[in-house]
């Protein structure tokens, strides 16, 4: 038990117990270690969003009542991996009129905020690639890049439909990031650390989520228009912008737009397990097995509200995000302030 | 800690490594034929109507001001909050003011119509 519990921490130990044996001095080991943990998060990228869009087209199948993909291998396992080659011999068709630099560099660099994301997520005690002192606040900043490619990707088209895609992204992702940051103050507040493994060490004893009920909702709704998905998904809106931002992108360049999209959502999740639901904490199974469950059942809950609800409107969306989240982070960061003064001085007679 | 930020930017040659490896491997394998009618602008069909590059809706930019008030607020509120216990009434009452200031601030942005989708 306690051995499948830091198996990944073991390993990494023997790694570099193997790497100092071999006479290589501490700053080398540290930057062999980046080259390991770029393995392991580009690793993980690729499977998350190998697995989890199969598992959302299976399960939006299921939430319409069909079976969604089933042909290629056992109930529909292998389409992914066809969809991938496929993607991958697929013609790279550049429109004449684009911006060609701008519109090769966005799908380079979409795909950099979410590898720096990943490095700070603990997936177990000790189990984070970087735990940076500076946490939480390192990961709102990174993933609040992912605004330029997208912006990038409009500009560069030189399409209407790509530019009014990319302007409602931009608009639609700075509009929720706010409350997004001020949810996440309440949880700071309380555990007074803003680094990750502290955070999830300050939840030994009861889940943010019971703390923080309010503050855990304005993540979930910010969380959903952050990485541009149904009911938030304007930025793509097929039904007015035929593909939005991706129109004039083809082949493995809209692939890399698609695996960035996968893996943010997972990112979010992730962070949504870190910040509220406890971490790794829980019962007879490993840390990483607990983080891994409570990270699918969040983005099953994703995919749910996806499929669920319709698209809403522009003018909705921004007055939703600006008139409803913003003064309801507001008020959660004063009660919070408020409640924790209490709870440590009492009412004072 | 210089030596994890060292390690940051090996993540960021890393990612963009994977994106160019990706593209190149793709180039490889993929056919390439061009001819002009496959290049044009797609917009359902349609002949391509005048610059795409042109300004337009102000609203977008009210939104980026606003915004850029309420990013500036989080940087100052973050260290704020994680000394939030340490330091007692005095800077609980100190923030709320600060906090206080920003929301008629933002209730003078609400009034104008800022944040009114025209």
């Amino acid at each position: 038990m306690e051995f499948f519990d830091n198996i990944f921490v073991i390993a990494a130990q023997w790694i570099r117990d193997t790497l100092a044996t071999l006479g290589f001095t501490s700053i080398w080991i540290e930057m062999s270690m980046g080259v390991v943990y770029l393995v392991c998060i580009l690793g993980i990228c690729t499977l998350a969003a190998l697995f989890y869009v199969l598992y959302e087209r299976k399960l939006a199948g299921y939430i319409q009542y069909r079976p969604g993909p089933n042909r290629l291998g056992p109930h529909g396992w292998f389409q992914t991996v066809a969809d991938a080659i496929k993607l991958l011999t697929k013609e790279d068709v550049v429109p004449a009129n684009a911006d060609k630099a701008i519109h090769l560099l966005a799908p380079l660099f979409i795909f950099v905020p979410t590898v720096l994301a990943l490095a700070v997520i603990p997936f177990g005690k000790g189990m984070a690639a970087l735990d940076l002192n500076l946490g939480i606040f390192y990961l709102i900043a990174v993933t609040s890049l992912s605004t330029i490619p997208i912006f990038m990707a409009g500009w560069g088209s030189n399409n209407k439909y790509s530019l009014l895609g990319s302007m409602r992204a931009v608009a639609q992702m700075v509009s929720y990031e706010v409350p997004l940051v001020f949810s996440l103050l309440g949880v700071v507040m309380i555990a007074q650390t803003l680094q990750l493994q502290g955070i999830v060490e300050a939840q030994s004893k009861i889940w943010f989520i019971f703390l923080q009920p309010l503050g855990f909702i304005i993540y979930i709704i910010a969380a959903i228009a952050e990485t541009n998905r149904a009911p938030f998904d304007l930025p793509e809106g097929e039904s007015e912008l035929t593909a939005g931002v991706y129109t004039e992108y083809s082949g493995m360049k809209w692939a890399l737009f698609f695996l960035a999209e996968y893996c943010n959502l997972f990112i979010v999740s992730a962070v949504g397990t870190t910040m509220f639901l406890g971490g790794w904490h829980g019962p007879f199974l490993p840390g990483w097995a607990w983080f891994l469950i409570k990270t699918h059942l969040l983005f099953s809950f994703f995919i749910w509200v996806r499929w669920t609800f319709p698209r809403i409107r522009v003018d909705q969306l921004m007055s939703f995000g600006w008139k409803v989240l913003v003064p309801a982070a507001l008020a959660n960061l004063f009660l919070t302030g408020i409640g924790i003064y209490i709870f440590n001085n009492g009412l004072g007679w | 800690m210089l030596v994890q930020y060292g390690i940051v930017g090996i993540l960021f040659l890393g990612a963009l490594a994977f994106g160019g490896a990706a593209m190149i491997l793709s180039r490889l394998l993929q056919p390439h034929r061009p001819y002009p009618k496959k290049l044009e602008t797609y917009e359902c069909g349609i002949p391509t109507q005048g610059p795409t590059w042109v300004q337009f809706k102000t609203s977008y930019f009210l939104f980026g001001l606003v915004f850029l008030i309420f990013d500036i607020e989080t940087i100052f509120l973050y260290p704020w909050a994680v000394e939030f216990q340490n330091l007692g009434l005095f800077a609980i009452i100190e923030m709320f003011i600060f906090l206080i200031i920003l929301i008629i601030g933002f209730w003078y942005a609400w009034k104008e119509g800022a944040l009114k989708w025209r």
